[in-house]
């Protein structure tokens, strides 16, 4: 084990900004992408659901 | 032949990768909580650089993947093109966005491992500047496929713009070498021993694959949200999403 005390781990050795840093904004930017893209699966599905609403009209 | 050309339809890749989904989130993320486990518990302090070169878990990884998906893209854009293949063109499109990603992730990793290790954010030298290179290629690709209405010159045009960006990998890749540069040399080579612990390495590479599956997930699910707005008409789309006909709602 590397830390002696959760303090420790989030201090990282002093480099806390560069290590918390790049973690952070690699996590927010997955987030990010994850999210719009479902957005963008939900809007493309109910497309779909409207067009064929429209299409089966007589 | 015939056989592997089924699922190149459209159709059948969205349910395809509709089952392979859940699988990829899955194994992304117990090989990303596995990796970062052994990246920050098991694998020791760095005896030069302290606690900053944990930073390696995810910024080599990331410029891994800023490489390969750009070549992935080519590929399929070029497919598409010469074969006028649909789905492969679609793929290119998908793959782009989850490029210029980690591109980003490469590069801004990269700059703050380089500020308590080189003293500075940023060099213009050889490595860093042709990243900074493949994240315009991405962005220009992105930019011309959507500025061309007509889809089919907007994916041509877009094959060729990756077709040729595609020379810059060789460059990124071989810029430790045969430049003079700030950056180390590769860590890593299939021609001989990796030069760090190996739970440094086994971190390094639980990682990456955790990268991997992820860009298959995010590149299936762009490509699964293409392939509903170009065909939302198609009968396939109905029977798969289980609308019926008329009496829907």
């Amino acid at each position: 084990m590397n830390w002696g005390s959760w303090g420790a781990f989030w201090a990282m050795g002093g480099h806390a900004w560069y290590v918390w840093g790049s973690y952070g904004l690699m996590a927010v930017l997955l987030v990010l992408e994850v999210w719009l893209l479902r957005q963008r699966l939900r809007a493309a599905r109910e497309q779909a659901r409207r067009l064929n609403e429209e299409g089966s009209e007589p | 032949m015939l056989r592997l050309f089924t699922f190149a339809a459209p159709s059948r890749f969205y349910v395809l990768t509709g089952a392979l989904l859940p699988w990829l989130w899955a194994g992304a993320a117990v090989l990303a909580v596995a990796g970062l486990y052994v990246g920050f518990f098991v694998a020791p302090t760095d005896a030069v650089q302290g606690e900053s070169y944990r930073i390696i878990y995810i910024h080599v990884p990331a410029a891994w993947m800023s490489m390969l998906l750009y070549l992935v893209m080519a590929f399929w854009a070029v497919i598409g093109w010469a074969f006028n293949a649909r789905l492969a063109a679609m793929v290119a499109r998908s793959l782009a966005p989850t490029g210029a990603l980690f591109t980003v992730v490469a590069l801004w990793t990269g700059a703050l491992w380089g500020r308590p290790t080189w003293g500075t954010y940023w060099v213009w030298d050889a490595r860093l500047t042709s990243e900074l290179v493949l994240l315009f290629l991405y962005l220009g690709y992105l930019a011309l496929v959507n500025a061309i209405d007509d889809t089919r010159r907007a994916d041509n045009a877009g094959a060729l713009l990756a077709l040729v960006g595609s020379i810059n990998i060789p460059i990124i890749y071989f810029s430790v070498k045969w430049w003079n540069t700030l950056h180390q040399g590769a860590s890593v080579s299939l021609t001989k021993a990796p030069t760090m612990a190996h739970t440094m390495l086994t971190g390094m590479l639980l990682m990456t694959l955790a990268c991997w599956l992820y860009a298959f997930a995010v590149v299936f699910m762009r490509t699964r949200a293409l392939i509903l707005e170009r065909e939302a008409g198609h009968d396939w789309v109905r029977e798969t999403l289980g609308l019926k006909t008329g009496a829907t709602r």
